[in-house]
Protein backbone atom coordinates (compact mmCIF):
# COMPACT_ATOMS: atom_id res chain seq x y z
CA UNK A 1 0.00 0.00 0.00
CA UNK A 2 1.92 2.84 -1.12
CA UNK A 3 -1.38 5.40 -1.53
CA UNK A 4 -4.00 6.02 0.61
CA UNK A 5 -7.29 8.10 -0.42
CA UNK A 6 -8.02 10.62 2.11
CA UNK A 7 -11.83 11.37 1.93
CA UNK A 8 -10.97 15.14 2.44
CA UNK A 9 -7.52 15.21 0.21
CA UNK A 10 -7.26 12.68 -2.24
CA UNK A 11 -4.76 10.28 -3.36
CA UNK A 12 -1.78 10.62 -0.66
CA UNK A 13 1.22 9.08 0.47
CA UNK A 14 1.02 6.41 2.94
CA UNK A 15 3.21 7.60 5.11
CA UNK A 16 1.46 10.52 5.52
CA UNK A 17 -1.05 8.55 7.29
CA UNK A 18 -1.52 6.61 10.90
CA UNK A 19 -3.38 3.52 11.43
CA UNK A 20 -5.71 3.60 14.08
CA UNK A 21 -6.57 -0.14 14.60
CA UNK A 22 -9.65 -2.33 13.73
CA UNK A 23 -13.08 -0.96 14.04
CA UNK A 24 -14.04 -1.66 17.77
CA UNK A 25 -17.25 -0.11 18.73
CA UNK A 26 -17.53 1.71 22.15
CA UNK A 27 -20.20 0.08 25.00
CA UNK A 28 -23.08 2.17 24.34
CA UNK A 29 -23.73 2.36 28.55
CA UNK A 30 -20.46 2.37 29.61
CA UNK A 31 -21.84 2.87 33.52
CA UNK A 32 -23.75 0.11 33.31
CA UNK A 33 -21.37 -2.26 31.43
CA UNK A 34 -19.78 -5.33 33.24
CA UNK A 35 -16.31 -4.74 33.75
CA UNK A 36 -15.83 -8.26 31.40
CA UNK A 37 -17.19 -6.89 28.54
CA UNK A 38 -15.20 -3.58 29.28
CA UNK A 39 -12.19 -5.87 29.14
CA UNK A 40 -13.46 -7.39 26.29
CA UNK A 41 -13.57 -3.93 25.02
CA UNK A 42 -10.25 -2.19 25.46
CA UNK A 43 -8.28 -5.45 24.51
CA UNK A 44 -9.84 -8.04 22.48
CA UNK A 45 -9.53 -7.97 19.14
CA UNK A 46 -11.11 -10.13 15.80
CA UNK A 47 -7.40 -9.23 14.24
CA UNK A 48 -9.26 -9.96 10.84
CA UNK A 49 -7.62 -12.29 7.95
CA UNK A 50 -9.46 -10.65 4.87
CA UNK A 51 -11.29 -7.98 4.70
CA UNK A 52 -11.31 -5.21 7.71
CA UNK A 53 -12.91 -1.84 8.58
CA UNK A 54 -10.54 0.39 10.25
CA UNK A 55 -9.80 3.96 11.49
CA UNK A 56 -6.77 5.82 9.78
CA UNK A 57 -5.45 9.76 10.72
CA UNK A 58 -4.40 12.07 8.19
CA UNK A 59 -1.98 13.00 10.52
CA UNK A 60 0.64 14.88 8.15
CA UNK A 61 -2.48 16.47 5.86
CA UNK A 62 -5.58 17.58 7.41
CA UNK A 63 -5.81 15.44 10.46
CA UNK A 64 -8.95 13.79 9.84
CA UNK A 65 -10.13 10.58 11.07
CA UNK A 66 -11.61 8.58 8.79
CA UNK A 67 -13.02 4.49 7.69
CA UNK A 68 -11.15 2.33 5.85
CA UNK A 69 -11.90 -1.25 4.38
CA UNK A 70 -8.92 -3.15 3.68
CA UNK A 71 -7.70 -6.30 2.82
CA UNK A 72 -4.93 -7.42 5.71
CA UNK A 73 -3.98 -10.21 3.35
CA UNK A 74 -2.82 -8.39 0.13
CA UNK A 75 -3.34 -4.79 1.91
CA UNK A 76 -5.41 -4.01 -1.12
CA UNK A 77 -7.39 -1.04 -0.41
CA UNK A 78 -10.87 -1.28 -1.23
CA UNK A 79 -12.44 1.91 0.17
CA UNK A 80 -12.07 4.82 2.47
CA UNK A 81 -15.15 6.71 3.81
CA UNK A 82 -16.10 9.27 6.46
CA UNK A 83 -17.88 7.91 9.74
CA UNK A 84 -21.85 8.43 9.37
CA UNK A 85 -22.70 9.88 12.56
CA UNK A 86 -26.53 9.43 12.04
CA UNK B 1 30.18 -35.49 15.92
CA UNK B 2 33.13 -35.16 14.30
CA UNK B 3 33.66 -38.79 14.00
CA UNK B 4 30.46 -39.00 12.74
CA UNK B 5 31.16 -37.18 9.72
CA UNK B 6 34.41 -38.77 9.21
CA UNK B 7 32.60 -42.15 8.97
CA UNK B 8 29.38 -40.71 6.85
CA UNK B 9 32.48 -40.19 4.21
CA UNK B 10 33.30 -43.65 4.12
CA UNK B 11 30.09 -45.07 3.49
CA UNK B 12 27.34 -44.73 0.69
CA UNK B 13 24.42 -44.74 2.38
CA UNK B 14 22.30 -41.12 3.03
CA UNK B 15 22.43 -40.26 6.48
CA UNK B 16 18.97 -40.97 8.36
CA UNK B 17 16.65 -38.71 7.90
CA UNK B 18 16.45 -35.55 10.94
CA UNK B 19 12.52 -36.11 11.21
CA UNK B 20 9.89 -38.64 9.55
CA UNK B 21 6.74 -38.67 7.43
CA UNK B 22 3.89 -40.56 9.58
CA UNK B 23 0.98 -41.59 8.71
CA UNK B 24 -1.78 -39.60 10.52
CA UNK B 25 -3.07 -41.76 13.57
CA UNK B 26 -6.79 -41.64 14.63
CA UNK B 27 -6.40 -39.50 18.41
CA UNK B 28 -3.46 -38.22 19.68
CA UNK B 29 -3.46 -37.21 23.29
CA UNK B 30 -1.86 -33.62 22.28
CA UNK B 31 -2.08 -31.97 19.10
CA UNK B 32 0.30 -28.93 18.92
CA UNK B 33 -1.15 -26.40 15.99
CA UNK B 34 2.59 -24.25 14.46
CA UNK B 35 5.55 -25.92 13.74
CA UNK B 36 7.77 -23.14 15.32
CA UNK B 37 10.14 -23.32 17.67
CA UNK B 38 7.35 -22.71 20.33
CA UNK B 39 5.27 -25.78 19.09
CA UNK B 40 8.47 -27.77 18.50
CA UNK B 41 10.10 -27.33 22.20
CA UNK B 42 6.96 -28.04 23.58
CA UNK B 43 6.22 -31.35 22.12
CA UNK B 44 10.21 -32.19 23.27
CA UNK B 45 9.91 -31.51 26.53
CA UNK B 46 5.98 -33.22 26.75
CA UNK B 47 8.22 -36.28 25.48
CA UNK B 48 11.54 -36.16 27.30
CA UNK B 49 9.93 -35.06 30.96
CA UNK B 50 6.76 -36.21 30.85
CA UNK B 51 6.81 -39.39 28.68
CA UNK B 52 4.02 -37.99 26.37
CA UNK B 53 4.84 -38.82 23.37
CA UNK B 54 1.43 -39.40 21.34
CA UNK B 55 1.61 -36.01 20.35
CA UNK B 56 0.99 -34.42 16.70
CA UNK B 57 2.51 -31.04 15.56
CA UNK B 58 0.11 -29.73 12.53
CA UNK B 59 2.53 -27.15 10.32
CA UNK B 60 0.29 -25.49 7.32
CA UNK B 61 3.56 -25.35 5.69
CA UNK B 62 7.39 -26.55 6.47
CA UNK B 63 8.63 -26.50 9.60
CA UNK B 64 10.59 -23.09 10.71
CA UNK B 65 8.20 -21.43 8.06
CA UNK B 66 7.06 -18.83 10.39
CA UNK B 67 8.85 -16.27 12.54
CA UNK B 68 11.04 -18.93 13.80
CA UNK B 69 12.83 -19.11 10.45
CA UNK B 70 12.77 -15.50 10.29
CA UNK B 71 13.68 -13.56 12.92
CA UNK B 72 16.89 -12.13 14.11
CA UNK B 73 18.26 -14.40 16.75
CA UNK B 74 18.62 -12.11 19.35
CA UNK B 75 18.51 -13.78 22.68
CA UNK B 76 19.13 -11.68 26.21
CA UNK B 77 17.25 -11.52 29.67
CA UNK B 78 17.68 -7.86 30.35
CA UNK B 79 13.50 -6.89 30.42
CA UNK B 80 12.31 -3.95 32.44
CA UNK B 81 9.86 -5.93 34.46
CA UNK B 82 11.25 -8.41 37.08
CA UNK B 83 8.68 -11.41 35.76
CA UNK B 84 9.91 -10.99 32.50
CA UNK B 85 13.40 -10.83 33.84
CA UNK B 86 12.94 -14.13 35.60
CA UNK B 87 11.22 -15.75 33.12
CA UNK B 88 13.93 -14.72 29.58
CA UNK B 89 16.95 -15.49 32.16
CA UNK B 90 15.22 -19.20 32.84
CA UNK B 91 15.20 -19.63 28.81
CA UNK B 92 19.21 -18.35 28.12
CA UNK B 93 19.97 -20.96 30.94
CA UNK B 94 18.44 -23.89 28.11
CA UNK B 95 19.92 -22.31 25.32
CA UNK B 96 23.30 -21.95 26.81
CA UNK B 97 23.02 -25.84 27.31
CA UNK B 98 21.36 -26.45 23.69
CA UNK B 99 24.04 -27.49 21.45
CA UNK B 100 25.26 -30.59 24.14
CA UNK B 101 21.79 -31.70 24.89
CA UNK B 102 21.27 -32.10 21.18
CA UNK B 103 24.30 -33.06 20.02
CA UNK B 104 24.25 -30.36 17.13
CA UNK B 105 25.69 -27.07 16.85
CA UNK B 106 22.97 -24.50 17.32
CA UNK B 107 25.95 -21.82 17.18
CA UNK B 108 25.12 -19.11 20.24
CA UNK B 109 27.25 -16.80 20.49
CA UNK B 110 26.96 -14.54 23.97
CA UNK B 111 28.40 -11.88 22.04
CA UNK B 112 27.22 -8.79 24.38
CA UNK B 113 24.38 -6.78 23.45
CA UNK B 114 24.62 -2.86 24.26
CA UNK B 115 20.92 -0.99 24.49
CA UNK B 116 21.94 2.45 23.46
CA UNK B 117 20.71 5.79 25.12
CA UNK B 118 20.35 8.70 23.42
CA UNK B 119 18.36 11.44 26.22
CA UNK B 120 18.50 11.84 29.38
CA UNK B 121 14.95 9.84 29.77
CA UNK B 122 16.65 6.67 27.69
CA UNK B 123 19.47 7.03 30.40
CA UNK B 124 16.88 6.95 33.41
CA UNK B 125 14.88 3.72 31.88
CA UNK B 126 18.69 2.01 31.43
CA UNK B 127 19.35 2.44 35.16
CA UNK B 128 16.15 1.06 36.04
CA UNK B 129 16.38 -1.93 33.97
CA UNK B 130 20.03 -2.51 35.33
CA UNK B 131 18.59 -1.97 38.61
CA UNK B 132 15.90 -4.84 38.09
CA UNK B 133 17.94 -6.92 36.36
CA UNK B 134 20.68 -7.36 38.78
CA UNK B 135 18.16 -7.86 41.73
CA UNK B 136 17.67 -11.34 39.35
CA UNK B 137 21.25 -11.88 39.22
CA UNK B 138 21.63 -11.16 35.46
CA UNK B 139 24.74 -9.39 34.26
CA UNK B 140 23.59 -5.94 33.01
CA UNK B 141 24.91 -2.49 33.72
CA UNK B 142 25.37 0.79 32.02
CA UNK B 143 28.27 2.02 30.04
CA UNK B 144 29.61 5.31 29.04
CA UNK B 145 30.80 6.08 25.20
CA UNK B 146 34.14 5.91 25.78
CA UNK B 147 33.81 1.92 26.83
CA UNK B 148 31.00 2.01 24.22
CA UNK B 149 33.46 2.74 21.95
CA UNK B 150 36.04 0.24 22.61
CA UNK B 151 33.97 -2.54 22.43
CA UNK B 152 32.45 -0.88 19.02
CA UNK B 153 35.02 0.80 17.49
CA UNK B 154 33.53 1.70 14.05
CA UNK B 155 30.05 3.59 16.25
CA UNK B 156 30.04 7.24 16.54
CA UNK B 157 30.18 8.40 19.50
CA UNK B 158 30.59 12.34 18.98
CA UNK B 159 28.33 14.86 19.21
CA UNK B 160 27.65 15.26 15.59
CA UNK B 161 24.50 13.42 14.99
CA UNK B 162 20.80 14.34 15.85
CA UNK B 163 20.95 12.14 18.86
CA UNK B 164 24.56 11.40 20.09
CA UNK B 165 24.88 8.37 22.35
CA UNK B 166 25.19 9.05 25.84
CA UNK B 167 25.25 5.89 27.25
CA UNK B 168 24.25 2.40 26.99
CA UNK B 169 22.94 -0.78 28.87
CA UNK B 170 25.48 -3.67 28.51
CA UNK B 171 24.24 -6.63 28.88
CA UNK B 172 27.17 -9.45 28.39
CA UNK B 173 25.24 -12.75 28.39
CA UNK B 174 23.09 -11.56 25.40
CA UNK B 175 23.76 -12.96 22.00
CA UNK B 176 22.85 -14.55 18.81
CA UNK B 177 21.84 -17.82 17.44
CA UNK B 178 21.49 -20.24 14.60
CA UNK B 179 17.71 -20.13 14.35
CA UNK B 180 17.25 -23.10 11.81
CA UNK B 181 19.08 -25.01 13.83
CA UNK B 182 17.07 -24.71 16.92
CA UNK B 183 13.70 -25.55 15.07
CA UNK B 184 15.72 -28.47 13.70
CA UNK B 185 16.85 -29.58 16.78
CA UNK B 186 13.93 -29.87 18.60
CA UNK B 187 12.47 -31.50 15.34
CA UNK B 188 14.76 -34.39 15.40
CA UNK B 189 14.94 -34.77 19.00
CA UNK B 190 11.21 -35.04 19.32
CA UNK B 191 10.34 -37.12 16.46
CA UNK B 192 12.78 -39.93 18.08
CA UNK B 193 10.74 -39.51 20.93
CA UNK B 194 8.13 -40.91 18.55
CA UNK B 195 6.31 -36.97 18.71
CA UNK B 196 4.52 -37.21 15.21
CA UNK B 197 5.57 -34.01 12.74
CA UNK B 198 2.63 -33.42 9.85
CA UNK B 199 4.07 -30.73 7.64
CA UNK B 200 1.66 -29.02 4.77
CA UNK B 201 -0.82 -29.92 7.02
CA UNK B 202 -3.34 -27.10 7.88
CA UNK B 203 -5.30 -27.01 10.50
CA UNK B 204 -9.12 -25.75 9.04
CA UNK B 205 -11.54 -26.24 12.09
CA UNK B 206 -11.70 -27.26 16.08
CA UNK B 207 -14.32 -28.93 17.46
CA UNK B 208 -15.33 -28.82 20.33
CA UNK B 209 -18.51 -30.08 22.30
CA UNK B 210 -19.87 -28.80 26.16
CA UNK B 211 -17.12 -26.46 26.51
CA UNK B 212 -14.30 -29.53 25.79
CA UNK B 213 -12.18 -29.90 22.64
CA UNK B 214 -12.91 -33.19 21.29
CA UNK B 215 -10.99 -32.96 17.73
CA UNK B 216 -9.75 -31.27 14.78
CA UNK B 217 -10.14 -30.74 10.93
CA UNK B 218 -7.22 -30.59 8.85
CA UNK B 219 -6.66 -30.74 5.42
CA UNK B 220 -5.87 -34.36 5.43
CA UNK B 221 -8.90 -35.13 7.37
CA UNK B 222 -10.00 -35.12 11.27
CA UNK B 223 -8.22 -36.37 14.50
CA UNK B 224 -9.67 -36.73 17.35
CA UNK B 225 -7.85 -34.92 20.54
CA UNK B 226 -8.83 -33.66 23.71
CA UNK B 227 -5.73 -30.96 24.24
CA UNK B 228 -4.98 -28.63 21.40
CA UNK B 229 -1.84 -26.59 22.44
CA UNK B 230 -1.91 -22.57 20.03
CA UNK B 231 1.37 -22.06 19.25
CA UNK B 232 0.89 -20.19 15.77
CA UNK B 233 2.56 -16.48 16.90
CA UNK B 234 0.82 -14.13 14.03
CA UNK B 235 -1.83 -16.48 12.91
CA UNK B 236 -2.62 -17.53 16.64
CA UNK B 237 -6.41 -15.24 16.79
CA UNK B 238 -7.28 -17.29 13.92
CA UNK B 239 -6.39 -20.29 15.10
CA UNK B 240 -8.22 -18.81 18.91
CA UNK B 241 -11.22 -17.89 16.83
CA UNK B 242 -12.26 -21.61 15.61
CA UNK B 243 -12.77 -22.54 19.43
CA UNK B 244 -14.79 -19.74 19.96
CA UNK B 245 -12.07 -17.88 21.89
CA UNK B 246 -10.87 -14.09 21.59
CA UNK B 247 -7.56 -12.73 22.33
CA UNK B 248 -6.03 -9.26 22.63
CA UNK B 249 -3.97 -9.91 20.25
CA UNK B 250 -3.29 -7.66 16.32
CA UNK B 251 -1.08 -8.88 13.92
CA UNK B 252 1.67 -7.03 12.64
CA UNK B 253 4.58 -7.59 9.51
CA UNK B 254 8.42 -7.20 11.04
CA UNK B 255 10.89 -6.54 8.57
CA UNK B 256 14.58 -7.16 8.40
CA UNK B 257 17.31 -7.20 5.64
CA UNK B 258 20.74 -8.29 5.36
CA UNK B 259 23.62 -6.34 3.95
CA UNK B 260 26.38 -7.97 1.82
CA UNK B 261 29.30 -10.12 3.62
CA UNK B 262 32.36 -8.10 5.27
CA UNK B 263 35.19 -9.02 7.05
CA UNK B 264 34.44 -8.40 10.42
CA UNK B 265 33.24 -5.30 11.96
CA UNK B 266 31.10 -5.41 14.45
CA UNK B 267 31.41 -8.01 17.63
CA UNK B 268 28.61 -6.88 19.97
CA UNK B 269 24.80 -6.74 19.03
CA UNK B 270 23.84 -2.81 18.51
CA UNK B 271 20.16 -1.57 19.42
CA UNK B 272 18.87 2.25 19.39
CA UNK B 273 15.64 2.45 20.84
CA UNK B 274 15.45 5.87 19.92
CA UNK B 275 16.24 5.15 16.15
CA UNK B 276 14.46 2.55 16.03
CA UNK B 277 17.03 -0.12 14.66
CA UNK B 278 19.46 -2.21 15.92
CA UNK B 279 22.25 -4.80 14.09
CA UNK B 280 24.40 -7.66 14.73
CA UNK B 281 26.65 -9.35 12.18
CA UNK B 282 26.45 -12.93 10.92
CA UNK B 283 28.89 -15.67 10.95
CA UNK B 284 28.73 -14.80 7.33
CA UNK B 285 29.84 -11.39 7.61
CA UNK B 286 26.12 -10.03 6.47
CA UNK B 287 24.92 -7.50 8.92
CA UNK B 288 21.45 -8.08 9.66
CA UNK B 289 19.39 -5.03 10.53
CA UNK B 290 16.76 -4.57 11.66
CA UNK B 291 13.55 -1.84 13.05
CA UNK B 292 10.04 -1.90 14.91
CA UNK B 293 6.74 -3.36 13.32
CA UNK B 294 5.63 -2.23 10.41
CA UNK B 295 2.94 0.78 10.79
CA UNK B 296 -0.20 -0.71 10.25
CA UNK B 297 -1.66 -4.41 10.98
CA UNK B 298 -1.76 -7.17 8.23
CA UNK B 299 -1.30 -10.94 7.09
CA UNK B 300 0.71 -10.15 4.41
CA UNK B 301 4.82 -10.87 4.11
CA UNK B 302 5.85 -8.11 1.54
CA UNK B 303 8.69 -5.58 2.04
CA UNK B 304 8.31 -2.34 1.81
CA UNK B 305 10.92 0.55 0.15
CA UNK B 306 9.86 2.34 3.46
CA UNK B 307 11.13 0.10 5.57
CA UNK B 308 14.72 0.07 3.74
CA UNK B 309 14.75 3.91 3.59
CA UNK B 310 14.33 4.56 7.34
CA UNK B 311 16.30 1.98 8.41
CA UNK B 312 19.29 2.77 6.20
CA UNK B 313 19.44 6.09 7.48
CA UNK B 314 19.35 5.66 11.46
CA UNK B 315 22.01 2.81 10.81
CA UNK B 316 24.07 5.14 9.04
CA UNK B 317 24.03 7.66 11.64
CA UNK B 318 25.30 5.23 14.15
CA UNK B 319 28.11 3.80 11.43
CA UNK B 320 28.83 6.04 8.86
CA UNK B 321 31.13 3.94 7.52
CA UNK B 322 28.84 1.68 6.14
CA UNK B 323 27.47 3.76 3.36
CA UNK B 324 28.42 2.50 0.37
CA UNK B 325 28.01 -1.18 1.42
CA UNK B 326 24.55 -2.46 0.16
CA UNK B 327 21.73 -4.56 1.45
CA UNK B 328 21.47 -7.89 0.16
CA UNK B 329 18.13 -8.85 0.74
CA UNK B 330 15.33 -8.16 3.21
CA UNK B 331 12.24 -9.42 4.40
CA UNK B 332 9.28 -10.21 6.68
CA UNK B 333 7.49 -11.95 9.66
CA UNK B 334 4.45 -11.68 11.44
CA UNK B 335 4.39 -10.55 14.88
CA UNK B 336 1.34 -11.61 17.06
CA UNK B 337 1.54 -7.81 19.34
CA UNK B 338 -0.22 -7.68 22.95
CA UNK B 339 -1.59 -4.51 24.45
CA UNK B 340 1.58 -4.95 27.49
CA UNK B 341 4.26 -6.74 25.48
CA UNK B 342 4.47 -9.67 26.70
CA UNK B 343 2.88 -13.14 25.93
CA UNK B 344 0.08 -14.99 26.50
CA UNK B 345 0.33 -18.65 28.11
CA UNK B 346 -1.96 -20.95 29.27
CA UNK B 347 -5.39 -21.85 29.80
CA UNK B 348 -8.63 -20.00 28.13
CA UNK B 349 -11.84 -20.51 29.02
CA UNK B 350 -12.91 -23.74 26.72
CA UNK B 351 -11.11 -27.05 28.10
CA UNK B 352 -8.36 -28.87 26.22
CA UNK B 353 -7.84 -25.04 24.43
CA UNK B 354 -4.41 -24.13 25.68
CA UNK B 355 -2.21 -21.01 23.93
CA UNK B 356 1.50 -20.04 23.72
CA UNK B 357 0.61 -16.74 21.36
CA UNK B 358 1.64 -13.08 22.00
CA UNK B 359 5.33 -13.66 21.07
CA UNK B 360 5.38 -10.36 19.51
CA UNK B 361 8.93 -9.27 18.03
CA UNK B 362 10.80 -11.26 20.81
CA UNK B 363 9.69 -14.63 20.76
CA UNK B 364 12.51 -16.43 19.51
CA UNK B 365 14.34 -16.74 22.80
CA UNK B 366 11.91 -17.60 24.92
CA UNK B 367 11.22 -20.87 22.55
CA UNK B 368 13.08 -23.25 24.97
CA UNK B 369 11.48 -22.03 28.08
CA UNK B 370 8.22 -21.49 26.67
CA UNK B 371 7.99 -25.10 25.91
CA UNK B 372 9.50 -26.52 28.95
CA UNK B 373 6.62 -24.12 31.06
CA UNK B 374 4.03 -25.21 28.55
CA UNK B 375 4.76 -29.28 29.01
CA UNK B 376 4.44 -28.83 32.38
CA UNK B 377 1.24 -27.30 32.60
CA UNK B 378 -0.29 -29.80 30.09
CA UNK B 379 1.05 -32.61 31.70
CA UNK B 380 0.22 -31.63 34.68
CA UNK B 381 -3.09 -29.17 34.15
CA UNK B 382 -1.74 -26.47 36.36
CA UNK B 383 0.16 -23.20 36.04
CA UNK B 384 3.68 -23.01 36.31
CA UNK B 385 4.46 -20.10 38.67
CA UNK B 386 7.25 -18.63 36.52
CA UNK B 387 4.44 -18.14 33.60
CA UNK B 388 1.65 -17.70 36.15
CA UNK B 389 1.91 -13.39 35.09
CA UNK B 390 1.40 -14.24 31.42
CA UNK B 391 -2.05 -16.03 31.66
CA UNK B 392 -4.89 -15.13 29.82
CA UNK B 393 -6.88 -13.77 32.55
CA UNK B 394 -4.73 -10.78 33.39
CA UNK B 395 -6.78 -8.66 31.01
CA UNK B 396 -9.47 -9.31 33.36
CA UNK B 397 -8.32 -8.96 36.42
CA UNK B 398 -6.00 -5.53 35.44
CA UNK B 399 -2.77 -6.94 35.55
CA UNK B 400 -0.54 -6.23 32.65
CA UNK B 401 2.53 -6.53 32.86
CA UNK B 402 4.03 -3.91 31.16
CA UNK B 403 7.15 -4.66 29.09
CA UNK B 404 7.23 -2.05 26.34
CA UNK B 405 10.30 0.06 27.79
CA UNK B 406 12.22 -3.05 26.97
CA UNK B 407 10.24 -4.89 23.80
CA UNK B 408 9.27 -2.19 21.61
CA UNK B 409 12.56 -2.64 19.23
CA UNK B 410 14.78 -4.23 20.96
CA UNK B 411 13.75 -7.89 20.45
C1 LIG C 1 11.97 -10.04 11.30
C2 LIG C 1 11.79 -10.61 12.68
C3 LIG C 1 12.80 -10.48 13.64
C4 LIG C 1 12.66 -11.03 14.91
N1 LIG C 1 13.71 -10.93 15.76
C5 LIG C 1 13.64 -11.57 16.95
C6 LIG C 1 14.80 -11.60 17.79
O1 LIG C 1 15.84 -11.03 17.46
N2 LIG C 1 14.70 -12.24 18.99
C7 LIG C 1 13.55 -12.87 19.38
O2 LIG C 1 13.54 -13.44 20.46
N3 LIG C 1 12.45 -12.87 18.58
C8 LIG C 1 12.47 -12.24 17.38
N4 LIG C 1 11.37 -12.25 16.55
C9 LIG C 1 10.12 -12.87 17.02
C10 LIG C 1 10.14 -14.38 16.83
O3 LIG C 1 10.51 -14.68 15.51
C11 LIG C 1 8.78 -15.02 17.13
O4 LIG C 1 8.23 -14.50 18.31
C12 LIG C 1 8.92 -16.52 17.30
O5 LIG C 1 9.66 -17.07 16.25
C13 LIG C 1 7.57 -17.19 17.39
O6 LIG C 1 7.76 -18.58 17.33
P1 LIG C 1 6.54 -19.56 17.28
O7 LIG C 1 7.08 -20.92 17.25
O8 LIG C 1 5.58 -19.21 18.36
O9 LIG C 1 5.77 -19.17 15.93
P2 LIG C 1 6.21 -19.32 14.38
O10 LIG C 1 7.61 -19.67 14.21
O11 LIG C 1 5.70 -18.11 13.68
O12 LIG C 1 5.38 -20.58 13.96
C14 LIG C 1 3.98 -20.56 13.81
C15 LIG C 1 3.65 -21.59 12.74
O13 LIG C 1 2.23 -21.79 12.70
C16 LIG C 1 1.93 -22.18 11.39
N5 LIG C 1 0.49 -22.05 11.16
C17 LIG C 1 -0.24 -20.91 11.04
N6 LIG C 1 -1.52 -21.20 10.80
C18 LIG C 1 -1.63 -22.56 10.77
C19 LIG C 1 -2.71 -23.47 10.55
N7 LIG C 1 -3.97 -23.04 10.31
N8 LIG C 1 -2.47 -24.81 10.58
C20 LIG C 1 -1.18 -25.27 10.82
N9 LIG C 1 -0.14 -24.44 11.02
C21 LIG C 1 -0.35 -23.10 11.00
C22 LIG C 1 2.77 -21.25 10.54
O14 LIG C 1 2.97 -21.76 9.23
C23 LIG C 1 4.07 -21.16 11.35
O15 LIG C 1 5.07 -22.04 10.88
C24 LIG C 1 11.46 -11.69 15.27
C25 LIG C 1 10.43 -11.82 14.33
C26 LIG C 1 10.59 -11.31 13.04
C27 LIG C 1 9.48 -11.47 12.05
ZN1 LIG D 1 -6.60 14.61 4.47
Amino acid sequence: MILIICPNCGRRNAQEFRYGGEVNPRPKQPLEVKDDAWADYLYMRDNRSGVQKEWWYHQAGCQLWFLAERNTQTNELLRTYLLDWS
Amino acid sequence: MSLKLIRQAFTNTPPPRMWHQPEFKERYDVVIIGGGAHGLACAYYLAKEHGITNVAILEKRYIGSGGSGRNTTIIRSNYLTPEGVRFYNESVKLYEQMSAEFDFNVMFSQRGHLTLAHTDSAVRTMRRRAEVNQLQGVDSHLIWPDEIKKLCPPIDVSEHPRYPILAALYHPPGGIIRHDAVVWGYAHHADRMGVHIHQLTELTGIRVENGQVVGVETNRGYIKTGMVLNATAGWCSLIAAMAGVRLPVTTFPLQACVTEPLKPFLDVIIVSGSLHVYVSQSDRGELVMGAAVDPFASYSMNGSLAFTEGISGHILELFPALSHVRILRQWAGLCDMTPDYSPIMGFTPVKGFVVDVGWGTYGFKASPISGKTMAQLIATNSTPDLIHPFRLSRFYENDLVGEKGAASVGH
